[in-house]
This record gives structure tokens, sequence and C-alpha cells, in this order.
């Protein structure tokens, strides 16, 4: 193996002389007493390789040996990950002992003592290539394939697949032979570099199924879709991360990865201490079950935290190899660029805007790419739908991050500042986000396969009516209460009703975080209904009137049990209200 | 500071000299290893090849191109011991208040984190007495959350109001930049209140070298997560003021050639300031360090690098501003949070708390719409001058900083303001609420 001395220290960049090959992200380990720090190759100049360190550099000195690894960075993939929590590194963070996380100790991602009882899917004369499914374990009930290893070029055949029983991640389950003949023993487990995409499969169709979230601003407005891509920028405290969390809880989705990068360890404790409890109301199991976390907080080595989001990827395309539905989230991606950015800085390579390194936006877009639905080789479909957060500086949409996302995502859930100021949450500007999805006639078709044919034109009227309230309201505000037609009042109050009823939603309230597609589509109807009414207002005073009581009646259908009584009595009111304006009542909610 | 050792090194040829570093010819010599440039405290922050830079602490002034140079062979390190409770330090550690020296266990200051799994999700609420926080920006021990402020504003007079009030077992005061005025100000505070012997003080002053203040915060938190780790104990770390310290970090970067990004700023702020503030935890055995900062602002611009950033990492902010129509400094209801209130919020406090929070910032920001149309010369309606009405009694009955009531009573004064100027459906109230609390 190839070895070196450092000859150079900056801060987590280290210059190391080597004497042998080395390549590009290959892992090497600097040998300090008796701790090894891990580091990654990041530039190699004539006989001198720049390594990022994974950890505090302090006491390293010129001189000091290296050791390289002949290894990627890798993950381990097999059954045990969910329910995990690592660090960007994937060591099991359970694992490790004492309070505070020392330097250059590791721990194992899987747990090799655990016995999985597997079930044979190939059997012996199968013709099998990487990612075809051997066999199967339940893992948290889920069903968890277990694949040819995805590092496996070419055809093999099936020599033996071992009996249903219970087995070890580092037992033989399966034996397959190449065309030279040779048998090739494989187990539970397997490596994969997290910097290279996992291609195992057919093709890359365009999504079209919806992503139940139960967020109304984003299954109502601005959809996202299986195997889709989004993002959610916005100042600090606007909501990102209340908004990332309410879709790692409700969104329908059968894995749920959640990369916390370089924020907050408070908000990775709320999903430790909340998850084991809360449950998954689709199928009743707890939400730990189906999750992993990712947590390279903000305290944490930033090397580690670029890594972070490739460990969270590569698990989701593990994930989705199986055929399942994989939601990866990652908060914030501005940290993993400010990672980028620190070290690029350091290596003095010619910066881009805000000394962001040139490639950014190349480097985005390929990350991105790796989400998406699947055909897998046997035809069946899995999907990684992406969501991220973006955090930018000084809140201002025009920066490096911002735009190279926009460019490599279809939806954009912008949180506006001014929204969150005045309490309007989640703080999804209407105006400035879209969901590109709402274009696709896939989408539409599925949906009105789903008997929920009017969901998009709902969508296209909604933002209508937000579009004419805004002006509306502009021209309220410049010409004064009495200086615009009446008709005016009613256009800023209708985008009010479904500001108040259908953007806003409490994601501390029981009944109001999760609003399921059935309740959704009762909701925006009762509203497009009122929005579509024609009402007499004689004076601009009475339309806020009216339409203050019908949000407040509303707002109580909102945090009341769906077709409860309290519900049907809030909506009586709604209807009073509207037929005493008008003369006519509304349509009532279907069971 | 520990400044003996056992093993040195000495060299006496400087290379380089600019304001904050210098650099010479060293060999062995580790990573953020202390040495004594003609014996001014400096830390090794770059190594290429042979070539050692050390930053100079307290200033290069005065430093010769053939000053001594000793590497100690440590990185920066401490004494702790139940000792240090009612001492004053410098930025160094070393004892300003004519007192004896720290006996006690040494550690390295700026240590490794909390493995998060073994934090405990904050659960203690933090009272204050103060509504513009308690009741809409609620503190939890474990928090980190800063002031912003301009510089006229009485952020140390508010910040030391908090934290006598607070029931913290140890205050830690890390003052970075802070006037002598000021400094007497928190000494005599603490005095006065008899809390002496619960605080620990780190103080570098206007006087002090600005380089020196980086050392602050380390020496600080190492204090305190002796006291919370070691002992037990709730630990409240005061830092003022971070902009400060940020400044220095930005001398310091400068200085080495760093490229900056924006404001001038080092491209690692965020890391550096996080790495402080994620210093607040609640331990599992029941200590807890919470950390309250002070971040001046310039010209209330909070999209500036160092509130920016500081933003993104701390778990709220609390904005004071003056509101001229009441002639007090309150607790701005808009620009302020605190991101752990709703752990204890209706919880640990009446279960209205939440709501009527938020109807009453809902009410404050329409008052603020009917403001500017007055502004703008429109007439008002009658709901428009309702809701000034009530914001000028909610700016001076709750959000002022002078308000030293229990959270029971400032939710009944909510109420009362709710119903002297509001009909009960123009609250979005929930109605349970409504029906038991409305006045
Ligand atoms: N849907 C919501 N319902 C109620 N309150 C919300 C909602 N969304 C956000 N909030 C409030 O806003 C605060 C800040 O939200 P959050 O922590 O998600 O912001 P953020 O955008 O992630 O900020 P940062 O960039 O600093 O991490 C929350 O603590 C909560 O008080
Ligand atoms: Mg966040």
């Amino acid at each position: 193996m190839t070895t070196g001395k450092v000859t150079g220290i900056i801060a987590n960049l280290v210059m190391v002389e080597v004497n042998g090959p080395v390549a590009q992200n290959e892992i090497c380990y600097l040998v300090l007493g008796e701790l090894k720090l891990m580091a990654e190759v990041i530039k190699i100049v004539g006989s001198t390789t720049y390594v990022q360190v994974f950890d505090s550099t302090r006491g390293v000195q010129t001189g000091t040996n290296v050791e390289f690894s002949g290894d990627l960075l890798e993950v381990e993939l097999g059954p045990g990950i969910l329910s995990k929590n690592y660090d960007g590194l994937q060591n099991d963070l359970n694992k490790l002992d004492g309070i505070f996380l020392q330097r250059g100790v590791s721990s194992s991602p899987l747990d090799a003592d655990k016995k999985w009882n597997f079930k044979p899917i190939a059997k012996s004369g199968d013709t099998v290539e990487a990612a075809s499914w051997l066999g199967e374990v339940g893992e948290n009930r889920l069903p968890h394939k277990i694949m040819v290893p995805f590092k496996m070029e070419g055809s093999y055949t099936v020599k033996e697949v071992k009996p249903e029983d219970e087995y070890q991640i580092y037992d033989t389950i399966a034996v397959i032979t190449d065309n030279n003949g040779t048998d090739h023993n494989i187990t539970m487990s397997q490596k994969w570099p997290v910097k290279l995409a996992i291609k195992a499969y057919n093709n890359k169709p365009r999504p079209s199924k919806l992503l139940e979230t139960g967020v109304r601003v984003i299954d109502s407005l601005n959809p996202m879709l299986e195997g889709g891509t989004g993002f959610i920028p916005g100042p600090f405290g606007c909501g990102k991360t209340v908004l990332q969390h309410a879709l790692s809880k409700q969104a329908d989705a059968d894995v749920v990865i959640v990369a916390a990068c370089g924020e907050r360890a408070n908000e990775v404790v709320e999903i430790f201490w909340e998850f084991p409890t809360l449950v998954d109301y689709r199928t009743g199991r707890k939400l730990m079950e189906r999750t992993t976390i990712i947590a390279n907080t903000s305290n944490m080595p930033v090397a580690a935290r670029e890594a972070s989001v490739y460990t969270a990827m590569t698990l989701g395309e593990y994930y989705r190899a199986m055929g399942l539905r994989v939601l990866l989230l990652a908060d914030s991606t501005s940290r993993w660029a400010q990672a980028l950015r620190e070290m690029s800085n350091r290596l003095e390579d010619l910066p881009g805007p805000d000394a962001f390194p040139m490639d950014l936006s190349a480097i985005i877009a390929n990350f991105y790419a790796r989400a998406g639905i699947v055909e897998l080789n046997n035809g069946k479909p899995g999907s990684i739908t992406f969501i991220g957060t973006v955090s930018p500086a000084g809140g201002n949409l025009k920066e490096p991050v911002t735009e190279s996302t926009k460019k490599a995502t279809r939806c954009f859930y912008a949180l506006s500042q001014q929204r969150a100021d005045s309490k309007r949450y989640p703080a999804i500007d209407p105006g400035l986000s879209y969901s590109k999805y709402n274009e696709y006639p896939e989408f539409q078709e599925f949906m009105k396969s789903q008997e929920l044919e009017s969901w998009v034109d709902n969508a296209n009227l909604m933002t209508n009516y937000l579009q004419r309230g805004k002006e509306a309201s502009d021209q309220i505000n410049i010409l004064g209460d009495d200086g615009v037609p009446v008709g005016y009042h009613v256009h800023h109050w209708r985008a009010e009703l479904i500001d108040f009823v259908v953007l806003q939603q409490d994601a501390f309230d029981q009944i109001d975080q999760m609003c399921p597609l059935k309740r959704q589509k009762y909701m925006v109807e009762k509203v497009l209904d009122i929005c579509s009414a024609e009402f007499d207002f004689n004076h601009f005073e009475k339309v806020g009137e009216l339409f203050k009581k019908l949000i407040n009646a509303m707002k109580q259908m909102n945090y009341s049990e769906y077709l409860s009584e309290d519900f049907r009595k809030y909506e009586g009111e709604v209807d009073i209200l509207v037929s005493e304006f008008q003369g006519s009542t509304l349509t009532q909610a279907s069971v | 500071m520990e400044i003996t050792a056992t093993f040195q090194k000495k060299y006496t040829q400087i290379e380089d000299i600019n304001k904050a570093t210098c650099t010479l010819r060293a060999t062995g010599v580790g990573n953020e290893e202390l040495a004594l440039v003609g014996n001014k405290l400096s830390q090794v922050v770059k190594i290429i090849g042979d070539k050692v830079t050390l930053q100079v602490f307290s200033g290069t002034e005065g430093i010769f191109t053939d000053s001594e140079v000793v590497f100690l062979g440590k990185a920066p390190t401490m004494k702790v011991s139940e000792d240090l409770a009612g001492r004053f330090f410098n930025a160094m550690g070393d004892p300003i208040d004519g007192g004896p020296s720290i006996d006690g266990e040494v550690r390295e200051i700026g240590g490794p984190s909390v493995n998060p799994v073994r934090r405990l999700q904050p659960n203690k609420l933090i009272a204050t007495g103060i509504a513009g926080i308690d009741l809409n920006n609620t503190l939890v021990a474990g928090q980190k959350i800063p002031f912003f402020a301009d510089p006229d504003q009485p952020y140390n007079e508010v910040m030391a109001n908090v934290a006598m009030r607070a029931k913290a077992d140890k205050i830690i005061l890390g003052g970075m930049g802070l006037t002598n005025d000021d400094y007497l100000y928190f000494k005599s505070v603490f005095q006065n209140q008899g809390a002496l012997d619960r605080i620990i003080s780190f103080v570098n002053t206007t006087q002090n070298p600005p380089v020196e203040r980086l050392l602050i915060p380390d020496m600080a938190l190492t204090a305190a997560e002796y006291f919370a780790v070691d002992k037990n104990e709730s630990v409240l770390v005061l830092l003022t003021d971070m902009t400060l310290f940020a400044d220095a970090l930005s001398i310091v970067s400068n200085r080495m050639d760093q490229i900056p990004s924006k404001d001038s700023m080092p491209g690692s702020l965020y890391s550096d300031l996080a790495r402080i503030y994620e210093k607040a935890v609640q331990f599992p055995n029941g200590g807890s360090i919470t950390i309250i900062a002070v971040t001046t602002l310039s010209e209330g611009d909070i999209t500036h690098a160092i509130p920016d950033n500081t933003g993104y990492i701390t778990e709220g902010q609390l904005f004071l501003r003056k509101d001229s129509e009441i002639g007090k400094v309150i607790v701005d209801p808009f620009r302020s949070l605190s991101r752990l209130k709703q752990l204890v919020i209706g919880k640990q406090t009446r279960e209205d708390h939440p709501q009527v929070m938020n109807a009453a910032v809902r009410l404050y920001a329409d008052a603020a719409n009917a403001r500017t149309k007055l502004e703008n010369g429109f007439d008002l309606t009658d709901y428009d001058s309702r809701t000034l009405a009530f914001a000028k009694e909610y700016s001076n009955e709750l959000l002022a900083i002078d308000v030293n009531v229990v959270v029971e009573t400032m939710l009944n004064k909510a109420w009362e303001l709710f119903s002297r100027h509001f009909q009960k459906e123009e609250l979005g109230l929930k109605q349970e609420l409504i029906d038991k609390y409305w006045k």
C-alpha cells in the first residue's frame, strides 16, 4: 500500500508527499500516535497529494505518517440500515461510547450479530447481474431485497441460493458463477463508493404519480411527484426545517432518509425523540421504522458534512434498487456547498461567484440527477424523491446555490420572510413558488386515474385567484380602500380566503398538520365554490366582514376531525354565511 | 492559561511579520500548538513544509525578527475546578481580580462536540418575566439565542436582567471587546444581586488586543462544560459581543491571505460560529449549557454576514427595537423568534399560550399595515383603528422590556386586550379556547 508523509497543514487541508500510486477520492489515514484520522484525496499535483481530513487536525505535524487504503469513500449496504442514526461517514452514532465524539473513533454501520430471516427469490440456474434480487429479509417488516452486489460487472449464473433460515449479514446466502466458471460467494452486505451513482436499472422515466405529503400548499398547489426533485430556499427562521420535518413524518414513502447536513443538533434530537413514538398513519407503524438519519450537524467536521449528502443519496439508491419508494431530505444543501467552498478556498482554486467553486452548478446538478423514478432491470419501479433546503446568504435568492439548484430541480418552494414574519406558515410564497409537474400530461393522466381529474385545474384556478388578489391589494395600498372599486376588495379577500384556509397550515396542531388528499380536495372545492360565487356588496367594509367570518369558520373546520360533528357544525356556519349573502347553499361533503 | 511545558523548542529567526501573524522556519511543530513569541502567546495556524505561521493573540507590535520563539508542545488548555466560581479572568485565563491563580484539572479548550444521540431534547422553560421573551419567544435550557441589537440599544442591561432571573446554577460571562463601563456594569449587577459566587467571567475589554477575543468563547464554554457535565449544573453562558469576535476572525483570516467571502468575512464563518453555539446542550444527567449572546448590528442590517450566519445557527433571535410611539425599547415580535418555544409552551404553560401568542402577533401585523395606510394618507377602516389601539397597548403592556410578570399574567393581559378591541371571530382562535378564556 502507498504511504506518505505530511508536508503542510492549513486547517483540515493537509498536503502529503506520497511514495506510490494514489487515486482521486481515495481514503487515507493520518497516524497520530494511537489515533488514525480519516481523510480523502481531493487533488493530486505531482507527488503532492492534497487530502481533506474528516476530523480536527490539531497536533498533526510535517512528517506525520499517512497510510493510503486503496478504497474510495464507501458505505456498507445491508439489512439494518433503517432506524439507524449515522454520522456523515456512516458511523453508527449509538455505538460510540461517551458523551463526546472523540477524534478518530469509528463504529460499524451494520449489526454483525443480528439474525435475519432470509427467504430465497432466485433459484439455481437463473441468470443474474448487479442488483438482481437473490432473496429477501424483513427489515422492520419492509421487504428488504438481498441483491447481487452493485460492483459486480457482467452476468452470472446462480449456482445456489440458501434455503429459508436465519442468517447473519456476513453469512453466505448465495453462490453465483461468472462466465469463466469462477464461483462468487454472496453475503447480505456489500460496499459502494458514495460519490458514484448506482446505475443498476433499465431506464428513468418521467415522474407521473403524486407523492402525497399532507401539506396543502404542496399537494394542492405545487405537487411533488414520486421520484421528483424540489428544493426549499428561505431566509433563516422561515420554516425550512419545520416543513422538511412535516414531509418526513407525513409523506407517503416506504423509506425516509433525513440528512441533517451542517444544521443544528437539537433539530436532529427532535427526530430522535419524536419518531420512535409517532405513528405513520397509513401503516400504523412507528415512523422510526422507516427512517434513517444522517446527522452531520454544524459542529461536526466540515469535510464529513460534504460526504454526508452522498452517504444519504447512496443509501437511498440502495433502497430504490429494491423497488421501494424513498424520500430523501437534506437540510441544508447550502452547508454542503459551503463545505466545498471552504476547501476550494484552501486549495486556492480560482473562485467563482461568492467565492464558491467554479463547478458548483455542475456538482449540484449531478447530485440531484441521482434522484428519480427508475424502472429496475426486473421491470419493477423504484424511486427517490429528493427535496433539499437552501439557506441563501442574506435571504437573497440570487445567490449561486439557489440559482444552481433552481436549474437542477422541478419544484421550487420559496419561503418568504414577509409571510414568516406575519406567521403565515408554511411560508411558501405562492407567487414565486412552482411545481413544473403541474404541466406534465402524465401527471394529469395519473390524477384522472385516481378520480381527482380537476386537481391541476383547481391548482391553476387558485394560483389565478391568488395572483389577482395580490394585484388588487397592491392597488388598494396605492389608491386607498375607497379609491378602488369594491370588486378589488373581493379579489383581495378571495386570495386571503385561499391563503388562510388552503395555504396556511399549523404544523404543530395534531389535526391540521396532516391533510389527506380527499380532505384537501374537499376544502379546495369548498373554497373555490365561494370564490366563484357572485356576491353583491354595497360597501368595501362588508367584503372583509363576510370573508373574515368565513375564514374563521373554515379555519375551525381545518382544526376539527374530518367530517366530525364539529366539522359539520362549522361547515354549516359557512353555508349559512354564504347563503345569507347569496341565497344559495354549497355542496356538502360526502363520506 | 497553562504555559509551562516540559518539552520546549526555541527559535530566534522570524521571517515575516504582519499585524496578526508571524512566520518562521521550524520543525516538529504540531498544528494548533501554542508558542510564545517574545513572551506573547501565539498559536500555530498554518504549516507549509518547515514554514510555520503563528497567530499572535495580543498582536505583533514590538515583535522583532530575532525575538525568541518557544513552542510549548500542546494546544491551549485551562484549569477547571469549583474554584472558578466567583472569579474574573482575562482571555488567557489569568485572574484579573487580584485573586490567586486556579488549581484544578487541566483541560484542552475547544474540545470535541457532543454526540447528538447523547443529547436530551431541551425541556426546561427559562422564565425571565419579560413578556416579549416569555410570551412570544420562550427560552428553554440548552438553547442558543442571540440578541440582535443596534449598538445604542440596552442589550447588555436586558441580558444581565435575564441572567439574574434565569435561576441558573452558574452564569459565565464571556466579554469580547466589552467597554470598560459595561464590564463594570456587569460586575456591579452581579455584586448587588449577591450572585457573585455563581458567576465566572472571562473578559476582553476594548483596552485589550482584539485577536485575544478569539479565546474567550472556548474558555467560557470549557468552564461551562466542566460545571454542566462534571457537576450536573445548569449553566448560562453570556457571550457579548459576537460581532466583535467575528471581526477578530476576519482580521486573522485576511492576514493569512484567505479569499474572503461576503462582507470580507472568512468563508468558514458559519462553521466557526457554529462550533461555539453548538456547545449549547441539555445533557441527560440534568446539566445544561444555555447560550445567550449579543450580535450587534450595523443600522439594523441583518443581511450582513455576521447576523445572517448567526441566524442560521442559533435557535432564534431576540430583536430589540425602540418603539417611538410608547418611547420604550421592546422585543420586536416580528423579527424575534425562539425556535424551541414549542417544546414548552402550552405544555409547561397554559394551553392557550401558542394560539394567544400567534393571534396577538397577527393583530400587531395588521396594525403595522394600518400604520402604513395612515402614513400614505388613506382613511382607516374601523378595524384598522382598533388594531392600532390594540398595538399601542400590546406594545406598552407586554412587549416593553420593563415588563416583569409571570406567564399566566401575560396571557390574561392578552385576552383582556383582545376583548377590549375585537370581536371573537376576528381572532381566528380555536373555539374551545374562546369559550374558556374570552373575557
Ligand atoms: N408550519 C408551521 N407552523 C407553525 N410554526 C411554524 C411553521 N413553520 C415554521 N414555524 C415557526 O418558525 C420557526 C422556524 O422554523 P425553522 O426552524 O423550520 O426555520 P428554518 O427555515 O429551518 O431556519 P434555519 O435556516 O435557520 O434553519 C419554527 O421554530 C416555528 O416556530
Ligand atoms: Mg432549519
